[in-house]
């Protein structure tokens, strides 16, 4: 079944080639099953760069028919007001991107956006409780479900502290962030990395010293969510505030 | 909602049925518990009552599933997790303990009413006498050395079914406690205290019915048993309370991260569920009125009728902790930032109606086994009930 994925995902498409995608084309991928070892796929989030427009959370839902009221990816707003209260907010995803705080009576003196997706973690939690393995990770480090073999228990629902995953009925499976799989598989970013008009979100091999993203992590200091839980995340985040769980 | 929740926090993805689960499984398990203190332990006290316990588990048993197959997204797959088991998830397990489990007192019970099926088959006739003939498996003749093999299986079927019944519940508790991701579930003390809060809805619930039945049947009751019940119920519930607020004193005591959370979420949505009914009405109530029943000399009859609120106390109080764990712990957003709300539906899929129906069936059948399977009558031939 994950070989079909794969298939799915466009690996075996011997023929296709990196001009087929013209300029859209932003990193490499593997051309064949066999190079699936030489990739890890990781994502970067700039948080400095992020402007909340939600553009990506549009892209996202839109590429990937996400079921209403449930998010692959969403957009966080953080607000600070002179006394240190921190305000949180993200309505509807950030789907239609952030209306002013009517609520504030104080000025706000420090804000930022925060992206959040699945953090494709190397020890993820949502791997491990899966009870049939329907939950897996591919050779080039992607967390995946086979949703034909998902008996949608929830219990990995449960287990994501960073509530990525979702179980809409129907179709009675859970889903999260593929990270695109089936885009980045044919040479083109990820539907949201596509739509940020910021290039706060960057999407790449980490394995590949030449990729933008081993670039920008070589330059910037990043953190991840929650490390104190082990999950070891792939997904980076650039100026990332302690308030931010 | 209150404060901020992750978007895909607003849909509670466990609801009543994953209530209920916890709930029935405690009720095998406790009621299981139960029968073993005879036929392990020695407590003769408890003779009486320990094949009605021994059936009531396996009635419970049976419908065990039945909430997590309603809950599931795709029940026709649900036999995946035994075919293709994912051993670092602990919910792969479950088929396993469960059959493992559902096998020992399926045997049990059949050694434990052998004796009693030949007598039956003996003087029985028509369709009964078939019945009879097939539970026997043909053979249809006891004597006093088959009686004594029969009493050392069911001995040794019940020492084996402890552990598993053990871990059949404490693996529920494991999967709730084991989740890092959510800081009201991840505690090593879950497990521990589903176990004892097992124990005593199993208690509770053979009180309770013991009582019942008998008050319907307008026959005598064993005072023995049913005092003898009173005392283990006051004691087990006295471990599974004091463990509850042991471990809510270590979280408050902590004050790490996550008590702050918690904190509100005591003090606010689980403030009359948990803190009002749970621990005051339904844990001090049943302990005080235990107490005196065990403690001090009351009048038989008001003595029983003080042991029948306590059995219904403590079965709402064990029903109420499985809602504060379940729904509870998914109220709390992952981002420690706010709480989701939740209301069960009445008639949907996974709603009251049909979770009280789940929850009665056992009930109904268990009065159907009382004609197969005799749970009170005397018996006079040697059995080894």
């Amino acid at each position: 079944m994950r070989l079909a994925l794969y298939n799915a995902a466009g690996i075996c498409v011997g023929s296709m080639t990196l001009s087929a995608f013209g300029k859209l084309t932003e990193f490499d991928f593997p051309k064949d099953l066999k190079d699936l070892g030489k990739f890890d796929w990781g994502f970067v989030v700039d948080t400095t760069r992020c402007i909340g427009c939600g553009s990506c959370v549009r892209a996202c839902k839109a590429e990937n028919k996400v079921p209403d009221g449930y998010f692959r990816t969403w957009v966080e707003r953080y607000e600070f007001d002179a006394d240190e209260a921190v305000l949180v907010d993200s309505p509807k995803g950030a789907i239609e991107s952030f209306k002013e705080n009517h609520t504030k009576d104080k000025p706000i003196v420090k804000g930022f956006f925060v992206p959040k997706l699945c953090n494709h973690c190397r020890n993820s939690a949502c791997t491990q409780v899966c009870p049939v393995g329907a939950t897996f990770e591919s050779p080039d480090g992607v967390v995946l479900i086979d949703k034909t073999y998902c008996i949608g228990c929830g219990y990995c629902v449960q287990a994501c502290p960073y509530g990525c995953r979702y179980l809409a009925h129907p179709p009675g499976t859970a889903d999260k962030c593929t990270l695109c799989y089936h885009r980045i598989h044919r040479g083109l970013p990820t539907a949201c990395v596509g739509a940020c008009p910021r290039q706060a979100r960057i999407c790449g091999n980490l394995k590949d010293p030449k990729s933008e993203i081993r670039r920008i992590m070589n330059e910037r200091r990043y953190h991840v969510l929650k490390p104190d839980l082990g999950t070891n995340p792939k997904c980076f985040y650039i100026g990332l505030d302690q308030e931010v769980k | 909602m209150e404060g901020f929740v992750f978007p895909n926090e607003l849909h509670v993805t466990w609801t009543v049925m994953i209530v209920l689960y916890p709930y029935i499984t405690g009720l095998v398990a406790g009621a299981f518990i139960v029968s073993s203190l005879y036929h392990v332990f020695g407590i003769t006290q408890l003779k009486s009552i320990s094949r009605f316990s021994l059936v009531s588990s396996f009635a419970f048993l049976l419908f065990a599933t039945l909430p997590l197959l309603n809950h599931l997204g795709h029940p026709e797959r649900a036999f995946n997790i035994m075919i293709t088991p994912h051993f670092t998830s602990a919910m792969s397990g479950f088929g396993f303990v469960y059959s493992g489990y559902g096998v020992i007192v399926f045997l049990e019970i059949w050694f434990c009413y052998r004796a009693d099926f030949v007598r039956r088959y003996a003087t029985s006739g028509g369709i009964a006498k078939v019945i009879y003939y097939i539970l026997l498996l043909g053979v249809t003749e006891r004597d006093e050395h088959t009686d004594h093999v029969d009493h050392k299986i069911v001995k040794t079927l019940a020492s084996i079914g402890i552990p598993v019944a053990l871990m059949l519940h404490g693996y529920v508790g494991f999967l709730f406690g084991s989740i890092k991701a959510n800081p009201w579930w991840s505690t090593p003390l879950m497990f521990i205290i589903f176990i004892f809060s097992a124990v005593v809805s199993g208690v509770a619930v053979l009180i309770f019915l013991y009582q019942f039945v008998h008050w319907l049947k307008k026959k005598a009751i064993d005072q023995g048993a049913l005092d003898a019940m009173a005392r283990l119920l006051w004691g087990f519930m006295i471990v599974a309370v004091v463990l509850e607020m042991m471990e809510l004193l270590s979280l408050a005591y902590e004050q790490t991260e996550r008590w702050a959370i918690l904190h509100y979420l005591i003090t606010g949505p689980l403030w009359y569920s948990y803190v009002v009914f749970q621990i005051f009405i339904c844990s001090i109530g049943p302990f005080l009125i235990l107490s005196v029943v065990v403690l001090a000399r009351l009048p038989q009859r008001l003595s029983n009728i003080l042991i029948f609120i306590s059995s219904i106390m403590l079965l709402t109080q064990v029903l109420l902790m499985r809602w504060n764990v379940v729904i509870g712990g998914q109220l709390v957003s992952k981002s420690y930032r706010g709480f989701t709300e939740f209301f069960p539906g009445i008639l949907d899929k996974e709603g009251l109606v049909v979770a009280a129906i789940i929850f009665i069936v056992p009930f109904l059948l268990l009065r159907q086994f009382d004609k197969i399977f005799p749970f009170f009558e005397t018996d006079t031939h040697g059995s080894n009930a």
